[in-house]
C-alpha cells in the first residue's frame, strides 16, 4: 500500500482525486492478482495511465457504454474477480442506474463503481458532467454501500478497503487537483464507521467529500465567535453510522450536514430520515448544492456561489444557531 | 440425448408450463415461454454441460435467460432436466417463492442470473465470457434474448462489445417470435428488418434457423463455429407454439389459463 505521510499527502492533494485513484489502483494491483478495472473510455481521466501500461491484462476499455460496462463488470466479478468500473458521476449513476440496480443491487455483484468528478468539480464542463444527484440515487438501491472520501489520502484508504470489502460499492470522488488536505498521517479507516475529527459541545457538523475540509475550517471560525462545534467525517453515506447521529441528538443543539451534493437525498437526507423517527431532537441545517441547474464556472467559484466555503458555512451555521436561542 | 428424445423433452416442458400456468391461477407470460421451448429442450437436452445434482459445478456452461419474463419456460426446463424438484416447481408465482415471474439468481436451483429488466443479460454474458477466457476455462456462455428485447439500446452495446472482444465462447440465441408486449407484430412497432444483417454487420457469426426444428437447432449450436467470433442463433419461432389458439395471438403474451382453455391446450399437446 502507498505510504501515508505528510509529504505524500501533500503531493497527492496537488495531483487531485482522479490521479490518486489511479495511483491507488496501481498500488493495489501489486497485491491483488484478481483485480480487474473497467472504464467507459475514461481510463486516462481516471488516472489509470500507469496502471494500464503496467497491467494491460487487468484493464478493459469497454468503450463509451456505461450500461454494458456494469453488466460486464458483474459478469467478471461473479467469476471471482474484484472489479472497479469507472466513469463520470452522472453517466455512471444515471445512465447505468438500472444496470447498477439489477447487477450490483439485486445480484450483489462485487463491483466497485467509481464516480469521477462528482459534485461540481467538473467546472466548465457544466451541469451535464456534475454529480448533483448521484448519492441520492445510489443510496436508495438495496445492498449498495456508498462512500465519498474526504481527501486524496482517504481515496487511497477507500480503494484498499473496497478491494477487501465483499459486495457492491459506489465510490463518489469529489474535488479536483489541489484537493484540500484533511489527513496527513495514516489513520484507521473502516467502511461504515464515521470519524470524529474535532470535538465540540454545541453543534455537530457532519460532512463528507470535499466538505470535510471546509467544515473543519468553518469550525475554527465558529470557535472564534465563541461557538463550539464537533466535526464528523461521514465518509460512508450508506450504511450511515447512526451512533454518531445518536450522540449528536443527545448532546448538540444543532446538527448540520454539509455536502457537495444536492440538498435532496444525500447525506443531509440520510441524517434527516434517521432523525425523523425521534421526538424532541435538535433541528438540522442542511447545507449542500441547491435543487437547480445553475450557471457554470470554476470549482472554487461554484463552492463560493453555493455557500460551500468555510466562511459561508460558518456564516450559515452562526445565523441558524443564533436564531435558535 | 438424441433428437427424438429432445423432442419428447420439449413436449414434456410444454406440458409442465401449461400445468403450472393453470395451477398458479394467475397471469403468466406463456406465449414467449412456449416459443422458446424447443431451444431450451435442445440446450438442456444435449448442448449445455451441467450436472443436475450439482448445479454449482464450476465448469458448467452458463445459461442466462435475458428475456426474463419467460421464466416459466426456464423453470419447466430445469424441472425436466432434474435440477429443480416438483415441490419447488409448484411454488411458481406463489407468495414468497423462489420461482417468480422473472428469474431471481439462485445457482443451487440452476438460475444463473436475475433478469426481468430487458436488455441486460448479454452484457453480463460478455463479462462471463471474458472472465472464462482470463481463467482459461473451457465452459461456454449461452444467452437467450427475445426479439422485442432487441429494441433496447443496451443490447447493441453488448453486441458490439462481444465481437470487439472476439468472444467465441459466447453464444446468443434470439427467440424471434415476431411479437412483443403490445398486440401488433414487432415489425409494426419498431422496424427491425434485416435483423440477421444487423448482427452480421456488428461482427457476429450468424445462424438463422427454424426455432422449432430441433435438428436444425442442434446443428446450429454444435457446428458453424468461427474462431474469434461470437455466434448468434436467430431462431424463428411461433409465439404460443404448440397450442393453436395461442399461436401468433398476442392475447397470450401474458394471460391466465382457465380450466376450459387448459383442457383444450392439453388435448392439442396430446399424449407424451
Amino acid at each position: 500500500m502507498l505510504e501515508i505521510n505528510p509529504r505524500n499527502a501533500l503531493q497527492w492533494s496537488r495531483f487531485g482525486s482522479r490521479a490518486i485513484f489511479g495511483q491507488a489502483i496501481f498500488s493495489l494491483a501489486e497485491k491483488k492478482k484478481n483485480l480487474m478495472v473497467l472504464s467507459a473510455d475514461l481510463g486516462k481521466s481516471s488516472g489509470l495511465t500507469r496502471f494500464i501500461k503496467s497491467y494491460p491484462d487487468n484493464y478493459l476499455n469497454v468503450g463509451i457504454s456505461e450500461q454494458n460496462m456494469i453488466g460486464m463488470a458483474a459478469g467478471i466479478a461473479r467469476e471471482g474477480f474484484v472489479v472497479f468500473a469507472t466513469s463520470f458521476a452522472p453517466f455512471l449513476s444515471m445512465r447505468s442506474s438500472e444496470q447498477i440496480r439489477m447487477n450490483m443491487g439485486y445480484m450483489n455483484a462485487n463491483v466497485k463503481a467509481v464516480a469521477l468528478g462528482s459534485g461540481v468539480a467538473m467546472s466548465f464542463l457544466g451541469n451535464s458532467h456534475y454529480g448533483i444527484e448521484d448519492a441520492s440515487i445510489m443510496r436508495s438501491i438495496p445492498n449498495l454501500t456508498v462512500v465519498s472520501p474526504a481527501d486524496c489520502t482517504e481515496i487511497v484508504k477507500t480503494v484498499f478497503a473496497a478491494a477487501d470489502h465483499e459486495g457492491p460499492m459506489y465510490i463518489r470522488l469529489t474535488g479536483e487537483t489541489n484537493n484540500p488536505l484533511v489527513y496527513k498521517e495514516d489513520y484507521n479507516f473502516e467502511i461504515g464507521k464515521a470519524i470524529t475529527l474535532r470535538e465540540g459541545s454545541e453543534i455537530t457538523i457532519v460532512a463528507n467529500g470535499t466538505m470535510v475540509y471546509h467544515s473543519l475550517e468553518a469550525a475554527k471560525l465558529l470557535e472564534s465567535e465563541g461557538i463550539s462545534s464537533k466535526v464528523v467525517n461521514m465518509h460512508t453515506i450508506k450504511p450511515l453510522d447512526i451512533s454518531i447521529i445518536d450522540k449528536a441528538i443527545e448532546s448538540s443543539k444543532l446538527i448540520v450536514s454539509v455536502e457537495e451534493h444536492s440538498i435532496i437525498g444525500g447525506l443531509g437526507g440520510a441524517i434527516a430520515e434517521y432523525k425523523a423517527q425521534f421526538q424532541n431532537v435538535p433541528p438540522q441545517l442542511t447545507i449542500g448544492l441547491p435543487d437547480r441547474f445553475g450557471k457554470v464556472g470554476e470549482h472554487s467559484y461554484l463552492l463560493d456561489k453555493y455557500g460551500l466555503t468555510a466562511k459561508k458555512i460558518s456564516d450559515s451555521i452562526t445565523k441558524r444557531y443564533r436564531d435558535l436561542s | 440425448m438424441n433428437v427424438k428424445e429432445m423432442k419428447t423433452k420439449a413436449k414434456k416442458i410444454r406440458r409442465k408450463i401449461l400445468d403450472v400456468t393453470y395451477s398458479c391461477n394467475s397471469s403468466v407470460h406463456i406465449g414467449g415461454a412456449l416459443s422458446m421451448v424447443d431451444i431450451m429442450a435442445t440446450l438442456y437436452g444435449d448442448v449445455l454441460k451441467y450436472q443436475p445434482k450439482n448445479p454449482e459445478w464450476e465448469d458448467r456452461d452458463r445459461f442466462i435467460l435475458s428475456k426474463g419474463h419467460c421464466a416459466v419456460g426456464l423453470y419447466g426446463t430445469l424441472f425436466e432436466s432434474g435440477i429443480i424438484s416438483e415441490e419447488v416447481y409448484l411454488t411458481f408465482q406463489k407468495n414468497g417463492s423462489d420461482l417468480t415471474a422473472h428469474p431471481v439468481m439462485n445457482i443451487p436451483l440452476g438460475i444463473e442470473s436475475s433478469n426481468g429488466s430487458l436488455g441486460q443479460g448479454l452484457s453480463m454474458g460478455v463479462g462471463l465470457a471474458i472472465a472464462a477466457r482470463i481463467k482459461k476455462k473451457k465452459h461456454k456462455i449461452y444467452i437467450l434474448l427475445g426479439n422485442g428485447e432487441c429494441n433496447e439500446g443496451s443490447v447493441w452495446e453488448a453486441i458490439m462489445s462481444a465481437s470487439s472482444f472476439k468472444l467465441d465462447n459466447l453464444i446468443a440465441i434470439v427467440d424471434n417470435n415476431g411479437f412483443q408486449n403490445e398486440m401488433e407484430p414487432s415489425q409494426e412497432i419498431l422496424d427491425t428488418s434485416d435483423f440477421e444483417d444487423k448482427w452480421k454487420s456488428f461482427g457476429w457469426n450468424v445462424c438463422s434457423v427454424d426455432g422449432h426444428n430441433i435438428s436444425e437447432l442442434y446443428k446450429a449450436f454444435i457446428e458453424f463455429n468461427v474462431k474469434n467470433k461470437p455466434k448468434v442463433i436467430i431462431a424463428h419461432t411461433l409465439k404460443g407454439k404448440g397450442v393453436t389458439f395461442m399461436e401468433n395471438n398476442n392475447e397470450w403474451h401474458h394471460n391466465r389459463l382457465t380450466k376450459e382453455k387448459y383442457k383444450q391446450a392439453l388435448k392439442e399437446l396430446g399424449e407424451i
